[in-house]
């Protein structure tokens, strides 16, 4: 299997407070990866590490063979557009319509005519479940779901290799969770993609995650499938995934 | 990682239909110059699209696909494509599992409809800024009689940012007003031989108008964005919502504490600005006309009536419930979105300067026809 991002020994501390001590893991081509973790543990900061919004004190990471801290600046560039990012938020640009915050990166980053940006925008805007009528709202006028599938709209519309998603569910209904999750998983599938997430949702985990990184306490207690992971017996795996409680049963 | 292949199109027609054989990588940065092709193209017999030797292909690749197939259909001419992979037809289906509705496009309004529109929103704006007011006062009243929620501590932090540290800025400008004064009239004066007159002239014109004027541009500018700026970040942050549902009044919070500690710290900043520009003023007398700084203000004390001074002083608390009032409502009127920020910040800093100087106006007139 073809290693996408690895990341080895990160140690990142915010002044005197230790965020990561030497945390390392791999994430495989095609597959759903997700960092996990109680809030504080540090997982969106190796998240934002990756995605070039942040550098470790320590340790390195390699995204597409490439050390990400050894880029140039064209480098960084292209990288760039290799990978998409869905923020907890949604981050849309509130001056822009959704439409015009998807065709901003088709403007700048190809030139296809625009035509075909706009049937490309109307895509993205039905794949993600929005309704057609979305494209010309402004992101105040969205309610917390939408914004989330119109940000993930956005994070796809240059078909990505690599997707990053930060709390893709939270904040959404069951129903809407599960369908977002087919979504991903489908995603996945038909375009090839690699999907690195930070999520809380049991069911999330349980059904599309392949491998995931738990974390706590600065370090990194276990990596691997669902059931590799379940199989170790650590007191914050088992209070992490509520075992023998209502939680998920391996 | 540039790929080796690209994206490549053939089009091969005869008598009875057109083949397209496409190939390589049919990836979003690779299309520019297939869609180019096919827009050039015209199309006079049926279409069948060759997709068996495309390598990669991405939903872009789907679109201009569909798309061309459909706009070669709109002519008359059915396409059929061929020679998909399992992979390449379940993306389609993904993407194309129903069609895309058609959305109307927004409607360009008339101008009469615009013209309408603004008005209406003016007349909104005047209301709503009554309706702020209103509730402003309201709340005033509210508070006279429960003392104790009067925001002290608030007024007085306000005092400094806006007051004391709006010294040196103040202090920089109603100098050079003075100077300015000085020199122009100075060089009028001495054509009649009455270089002292420049006394009256400096002591009158900067007492009763010009520092009063400028003191309060410069805090309009300064203060009202502030003001402005702040209250939209805590708008946007939610944070009124929260101190709304706390019970914290955000009016009484937020707004009273800047009104207040306008209405103390401007006349304070006239005065100031009445002594810097009378001495700016002085400098120019004592080197363009040799008036010693003794002569001057012995003169002074007897050409300048307290009147002046008074009136200069007393528009302070004026200015200063305009500045605050525009600055803090403008504030309110931010909504979550970046660029209203900035736009309410201007909007606010624009109307200020111009309430100052309408309000200044009103001031000359009235008190003319009061002979004062």
């Amino acid at each position: 299997m073809n290693p996408i991002i690895e990341a080895r020994e990160i140690v990142t501390a915010f002044g005197e407070n230790l965020i990561h001590d030497s945390i390392s893991c791999t994430v495989y081509e095609n597959e759903i990866y997700a960092l996990l973790g109680g809030s504080g543990s540090g997982k969106s900061t190796l998240l934002r590490e990756m995605i070039m919004l942040e550098t470790p004190n320590s340790g390195s990471i390699h995204i597409f063979g490439d050390n990400i801290a050894n880029l140039s600046l064209q480098e960084a560039q292209i990288l760039r557009q290799k990978w998409g990012v869905l923020f907890q938020s949604g981050a849309l640009y509130s001056s822009l319509t959704v439409g015009e915050n998807i065709a901003l990166l088709y403007q700048e980053y190809t030139n296809l005519p625009p035509k075909l940006i706009q049937e490309l925008i109307r895509l993205k805007i039905d794949l993600v479940g929005l309704p057609a009528h979305a494209i010309h709202l402004y992101p105040n006028q969205l309610s917390g779901g939408m914004i989330k599938r119109a940000a993930l709209a956005r994070a796809l519309a240059l078909d990505p290799k690599l997707l990053f998603l930060d709390e893709p569910t939270s904040g959404l209904d069951p129903f809407s969770s599960r369908q977002f999750d087919a979504l991903i998983q489908q995603l996945r599938d038909l375009l090839g993609l690699t999907v690195v997430m930070v999520t809380h949702d049991l069911d999330t985990i349980h059904t599309i995650v392949d491998r995931f990184l738990l974390l706590e306490d600065t370090k990194a207690i276990a990596q691997g499938t669902l059931a590799e992971v379940l199989a170790i017996n650590h007191p914050s795996i088992d209070y992490f995934f509520q075992k023998e409680t209502h939680g998920i049963q391996s | 990682m540039k790929s080796l292949l690209n994206a490549t199109i053939t089009i091969i027609q005869d008598s009875s239909q057109t083949l397209i054989v496409c190939g390589g990588e049919w990836t979003i940065h690779h299309l520019a110059k297939i869609a180019d092709t096919l827009e050039s193209y015209s199309v006079h017999t049926p279409i069948q699209w060759d997709m068996s030797s495309v390598t990669q292909l991405d939903s872009a690749g789907v679109a201009l696909v569909h798309l061309y197939s459909k706009q070669f259909n709109a002519l008359g001419f059915p396409s059929k494509i061929i020679g998909r992979s399992e992979e390449h037809l379940q993306l389609y289906n993904l993407l194309y599992n129903q069609p895309l509705q058609d959305i109307s496009a927004v409607k360009a309004r008339g101008w009469l409809y615009s013209l309408g529109y603004e008005t209406h929103q003016w007349f909104q704006g005047i209301n709503a800024f009554l309706a702020f007011l209103g509730e402003v006062f309201i709340v005033l009243l509210y508070s006279l009689s429960r003392p104790w929620l009067i925001r002290y501590r608030a007024i007085s932090s306000h005092i400094i940012t806006a007051g004391f540290n709006a010294l040196p800025i103040i202090a920089v400008s109603s100098f050079l007003i003075g100077i300015v004064v000085a020199f122009q009239s100075i060089v009028q004066l001495q054509k009649f031989g009455a270089d002292i007159l420049i006394v009256d002239m400096i002591g009158i014109s900067l007492t009763r108008e010009l520092a009063p004027l400028i003191t309060a541009i410069v805090i309009a500018g300064r203060s009202a964005s502030a003001f402005t700026a702040q209250i939209g970040a805590m708008k946007m942050t939610q944070e009124i919502d929260a101190m709304k549902t706390m019970g914290f009044h955000p009016y009484l919070f937020l707004v009273w504490p800047r009104i207040i500690a306008l209405m103390i710290v401007l006349p304070l900043l006239i005065f100031f600005a009445d002594i810097v520009g009378i001495f700016g003023g002085m400098v120019i007398a004592k080197t363009q006309a040799n008036l010693s700084y003794t002569e001057f203000i012995n003169r002074l004390q007897g050409v300048l009536p307290l009147k002046h001074y008074v009136i200069g002083i007393s528009k302070g608390p004026f200015f200063a419930i305009l500045i605050a009032l525009v600055g803090t409502y403008r504030g309110f009127q931010v909504s979550m979105n970046t660029e209203s920020i900035g736009l309410y910040t201007t909007k606010s800093v624009v109307n200020a300067i111009f309430l100052v100087i309408a309000c200044d106006a009103l001031f000359s007139i009235l008190l003319t026809e009061l002979k004062l």
